[in-house]
């Protein structure tokens, strides 16, 4: 195998990893939308503040491993009933622009919570796995990557199970596809919104335990956060197994671009490239591959 | 701005459309331009000039930026890029061409008008979050061109710096002499967006806004409509940009990130969407929130906590408020200080009357 293929090959691996690792993320994203109609701009600082809340069990509660995961997924359920409740129930009915810029504004406020209440240094949030990459041929696959990508497939159709043969999740599809209707049969709406925003929450806790795991632990670590947009513009906004798809095509958009583009044009091509095929996507099927098809032509 | 409307009687159309319904409000705007042309700049000291100046590039751009998101209800988080654009054009004329700031200003401003509109093109298609996605895109991808391209910027991470503009032979370089070049600029920017929106333009503006379908029906080109509003919001966000160059004396693409699109967003919505006065208390109200934070933590914060524990809370309790504030004002008061300078009004309308 020649040099130049194996560090394709390499680049392909990697994208597929960091890809699935990218559809936890963007699964979040996906389940709020889909229930509630809700733009989540704060997708990373939910990752972030849940990364910091295991991170500090352990550092500093000296709490197990375990433990820690119970009260970051705890918390985050608890943190998302509460925000459904105190802020996004009264914004239903008002325009995208108010959802947006008040999930914009909690995006701040985590940001500012995370170092005031958790302190500013970059945590360690330290797994039982090795360091020692798996080596095949070319691949150089870190365990961490493994692990992540093995999560997200396990969550993604855990939810597909729930929205398909669930009592709950039907409720939710319902809930998704007509409010009024919902109501009509009897469905508490406010609740399924509540329940929606919850199972975001535990899907940041995971996807901040396996990318602080990787990146540490700090604010930065909400940056994760911007990736999102392109994922689920290519999957579809409302689309679970969309959201392996599009988590897909940008691992391995950026991974490659980054590989041949980077040493000319002084790196930062893994930030840009998925927002440039976003755009793409967006001018020729803005519901994206698997999303709710809305024609309205104006 | 200022007016009680008791007893008074419109019998025309023009009447009812003028800028100045009645003698009082030419007064309180005599008053007004006595202040800030006259009394502040002459009191004031330099220190806080320079922050009245900030507020007066924040008001020209959350000016444009109300033409676009609250009038005509086209959502962007990518003004920050806009304004991004326009200083490097006017950076880049200034010196290469050494060209003067009157032609800098002007060429900043259609650049970014050019460019905005071209951003704007999705708008065509999609609308609601999809526009909102895609003018981010918008701003992460103008950001990395102008970071990267070595021709416009100077190379990753550099600036490049601007010679101060010149009145004449004077140059302007004291805060004293910025705040009257600016202030006239921001005269000018308050003028153009009070006739705008209530001309044919502006009303077809707030036509594809209500109901782009109807608007439509009654013979409004959406698609033209939709780019100007565009291109005039970019115009007054790449103004901006070229004034904040010139206030700084250096164009720096980090002075244009993406939390500037979302500070100026913040604004309007704190101002009140769809409302001149609502802009410019908006815009001042934000420029002046991370001020007050850091004057007040120093003055009283050091009472409670340790002096290091306070310099490291400042940065965090901004993001905190600024977060909390947006929040609070989308929750409670939706059309924002605008609404509240309306409500205190309404009550000294009649007053002391009971009817």
């Amino acid at each position: 195998m020649s040099d130049a293929f194996g560090f394709f090959v390499l680049l392909m691996s990697n994208g597929v990893m960091i890809g699935l690792m990218y559809s936890l993320i963007a699964l979040g994203f996906v389940l709020v939308y889909k229930a509630t109609d809700a733009v989540n701009f704060a997708q990373g600082e939910f990752v972030m503040i849940a990364a910091l809340a295991v991170a500090l069990s352990v550092l500093a509660a000296g709490a197990p491993l375990w433990v820690a995961i119970l009260v970051g997924i705890g918390g985050m359920i608890a943190f998302g009933f509460a925000l459904e409740r105190v802020v996004l129930r009264k914004l239903i009915g008002r325009p995208v622009i108010a959802v947006v810029m008040a999930t914009i504004g909690l995006a701040s406020i985590l940001r500012g919570v995370g170092p005031t209440f958790f302190g500013a240094g970059t945590k360690n949030l330290a797994l039982p796995i090795s360091d020692e990459p798996f080596i095949l041929g070319p691949l150089f696959i870190p365990p961490i990557q493994v692990l992540g990508a093995a999560v997200s497939v396990v969550f993604i159709a855990a939810f597909g199970w729930f929205f398909l043969k669930s009592r709950k999740g039907i409720a939710m599809r319902a809930v998704a596809d007509n409010q009024q209707v919902a109501m009509a049969m009897g469905i508490n709406v406010q609740r399924y919104f509540g329940l929606a925003w919850a199972m975001t929450g535990i899907v940041s806790a995971l996807g901040g335990i396996i990318w602080g795991n990787m990146l540490g632990v700090d604010v930065n670590l909400s940056l994760v956060g911007f990736k999102v947009f392109p994922v689920v513009i290519l999957g579809g906004l409302d689309s679970i197994p969309g959201a392996i798809i599009g988590g897909l095509i940008v691992g391995l958009v950026e991974n490659v671009a980054a590989g041949y583009v980077d040493p000319y044009v002084g790196g930062g091509t893994k930030d840009f490239a998925p927002y440039v095929l976003m755009i793409l996507a967006l001018m020729i099927r803005p519901y994206g591959i698997f999303g709710k098809r809305i024609i309205e032509r104006v | 701005m200022i007016q009680r409307e008791c007893g008074v009687l419109k019998t025309s159309y023009e009447a009812d459309m003028a800028l100045y319904p009645l003698p009082i409000a030419r007064w309180t705007m005599g008053a007004l331009a006595v202040i800030f042309f006259g009394i502040l700049p002459l009191t004031l000291h330099e220190y806080y000039l320079s922050i009245a100046n900030l507020v007066w590039i924040a008001v020209i751009g959350a000016l444009g930026l109300n033409i676009l998101v609250g009038y005509t209800g086209q959502v962007s988080i990518g003004h920050g890029a806009f304004m991004s654009v326009g200083a490097y054009t006017a950076a880049n004329l200034a010196t290469r061409l050494d060209s003067p700031w009157p032609v800098n200003i002007l060429a900043g401003g259609l650049m970014a008008a050019a460019v905005g509109a071209v951003v704007g093109i999705p708008s065509l298609r999609i609308k609601g979050l999809y526009l909102a996605i895609a003018t981010l895109a918008g701003q992460l991808i103008i950001e990395w061109i102008i970071n990267h391209v070595t021709f416009i910027s100077g190379g990753v991470q550099a600036s490049i710096e601007v010679p101060r503009p010149r009145l004449g032979a004077i140059p302007l370089s004291s805060q004293r002499q910025m705040y009257f070049f600016l202030l006239v600029f921001v005269v000018l920017a308050i003028v153009a967006t009070l006739n705008l929106v209530r001309s044919r333009i502006g009303r077809a503006f707030i036509a594809v806004r209500d109901q782009d379908i109807a608007a439509e029906i009654i013979g409004i080109d959406i698609f033209r409509y939709k780019l100007l509003a565009f291109a005039i919001s970019s115009f007054y966000a790449g103004v901006t940009g070229v004034l904040y160059t010139y206030f700084l004396g250096i164009a720096n693409y980090e002075q244009f990130q993406i939390n500037v699109s979302i500070d100026y967003l913040a604004m309007i919505i704190v101002g009140g969407l769809g409302s001149v006065l609502g802009s410019v208390l908006g815009a001042a109200f934000v420029t002046l929130l991370p001020i007050v934070i850091r004057l007040g933590m120093e003055a009283f914060g050091g009472v409670f906590l340790e002096p290091q524990t306070v310099l490291n809370l400042i940065p965090n309790l901004r993001l905190m408020m600024f977060g909390a504030l947006i929040i609070f004002f989308l929750v409670v008061e939706p059309e924002g200080l605008n609404r509240l300078w309306r409500n205190i009004r309404n009550y000294f309308r009649i007053w002391p009357f009971a009817y």
